[in-house]
């Protein structure tokens, strides 16, 4: 059950990325949403299935962009898997040691993913530090949003329920 | 081993995981074959989700941008039809300025160029990663599309096709950073290539220090590579510097606003360079 959760969340994030990203395809700061889906899932899910949804995630997101399939999932699944191990080893309860881990994350992800893509002579990039920075802020803010989103939306819903009972009696 | 125990001894999935996903690159790295057989089979599924969710996003907002446009249908209306009046003798101006040049094109036997064929085609989605630029489209080889054929809008170049499907088709844009195309300085005819870098402008390489470029200079296409027909619009030169090497440093400005694209035209007619290359392999 909880295993179609996160194939779930994963695919939603895929299909969320493919359909917004030409939106804003103008690119510094183009937001990797199946990288925030991998980490989210690692923080509250442990390193197994932190490294299963970033192995799946990452596969199907090579499959459907890149012409190496292997290397977005090697670099998801190693990402979710020290997020995984981060989430259970410390406390990562508040906003900004959550930024920290998103933000390390995307960092780590860029640095394995255009590592692997030079090393293999495939890509090269030009100094790619403020893109990565660039990204690596934007996938932390969201991630930190989600996880408020997530954790704020049941209270908020049951505050207004509760007053509107308030209200009848 | 039941989940628990997975889940226990996440160590040993990592680097089992790790593994395989070495194993996975090497093949593919050392084979070299054309679009994997995995890749081209998880993008024809994944395109028919990404057709149903354009198809259910574009529903919603013809519905919402009909019910705004009936609200100042009236006033348009008039606006159009004055505007349609003007036109109408603009028309005929124009068309009595192209029969004139029509004949002083046979007069100067410039009339050698060739209708391009093109066939329409509405994107449906984007790229899965954000390191890639690419785009969706829903035309595949049912339609007669395949890889390598030029895809533009009216603006300029967009990018080619690169994995056609039965009913869609990956289009890698020109921005991206494996993109290339041949091309010339419409106003000196300086040669060089542009490639992508990832952002959303191009870099145009292998121009030599001597040659004639400038900010504003319209770049186009030089049909040299087999993939784009010759002087379609590229780019405007926004940069050129010294680079202390024989080549110029040189940015350029795409003509088309990548995130405004909505339909784009598929070029079917062969590039004369690629029906030359045809021609050699018979």
């Amino acid at each position: 059950m909880r295993a179609a959760g996160v194939i779930l969340g994963v695919v939603a994030a895929l299909a969320l990325q493919t359909t917004l990203a030409r939106y804003v395809v103008r690119g510094t700061v183009a937001i990797d949403l199946v990288l925030v889906a991998v980490v989210y899932v690692a923080l509250t899910s442990g390193p197994a299935t932190g490294l299963l949804a970033g192995t799946f995630a990452g596969l199907v997101q090579d499959a459907l962009s890149t012409p190496v399939i292997g290397i977005g999932g090697l670099a998801k699944t190693i990402v979710g898997f020290l997020a995984g191990v981060i989430g259970t080893q410390f406390i990562v309860s508040q906003p900004l040691p959550r930024f920290v881990v998103f933000f390390g994350a995307s960092a780590l992800h860029a640095v394995i993913f255009m590592g692997l893509y030079t090393l293999l002579d495939l890509r090269h990039f030009d100094t790619p530090y403020r893109v990565v920075a660039g990204q690596s802020t934007a996938n932390a803010l969201v991630g930190v949003i989600a996880f408020q989103v997530v954790e704020l939306l049941p209270g908020a819903v049951e505050r207004r329920r509760a007053a509107k009972t308030r209200l009848r009696r | 081993m039941a989940l628990s125990d997975i889940r226990q001894h996440s160590g040993y999935l990592f680097l089992a995981v790790v593994l395989g996903h070495v194993l996975l690159i090497s093949a593919q790295v050392n084979s070299k074959r054309g679009v994997p057989v995995l890749e081209a089979v998880t993008f024809g599924v994944f395109s028919e989700v990404q057709r149903t969710l354009t198809g259910g996003f574009s529903g919603i907002r013809d519905v919402w941008s009909s019910y705004v446009g009936l609200r100042h249908v009236k006033a348009e209306n008039d606006e159009l039809k004055r505007r349609l009046a003007a036109a109408e003798i603009a028309v005929q101006e124009q068309r009595a300025l192209a029969d004139r040049a029509r004949g002083l094109e046979k007069l100067l036997e410039l009339h050698d160029r060739v209708e391009l064929a093109t066939t329409g085609a509405e994107i449906i989605g984007a790229a899965a990663s954000p390191d890639f630029r690419t785009l969706t489209i829903d035309k595949g080889t049912r339609e007669g599309v395949r890889p390598d054929m030029a895809v533009i809008a009216p603006a300029g170049v967009v990018g080619r096709v690169v994995v056609p499907s039965a009913r869609s088709a990956k289009v890698q844009l020109l921005i991206d950073r494996n993109a290339a195309v041949g091309v010339i300085v419409e106003r000196t005819r300086a040669q060089g290539v542009v490639v992508g870098s990832g952002d959303d402008r191009l870099q145009m390489q292998y121009v030599s220090e001597a040659s004639d470029v400038a900010v504003g200079d319209l770049v186009v296409t030089s049909g040299i590579d087999a993939i784009y027909p010759k002087g379609l619009a590229v780019g405007r030169v926004e940069v050129v510097e010294k680079n202390g090497s024989a080549f110029k440093r040189i940015v350029v400005k795409p003509t088309v606003d990548f995130t405004q694209l909505e339909e784009v035209l598929i070029v079917l007619t062969p590039t004369p360079a690629k029906e030359a290359a045809a021609g050699v392999s018979e």
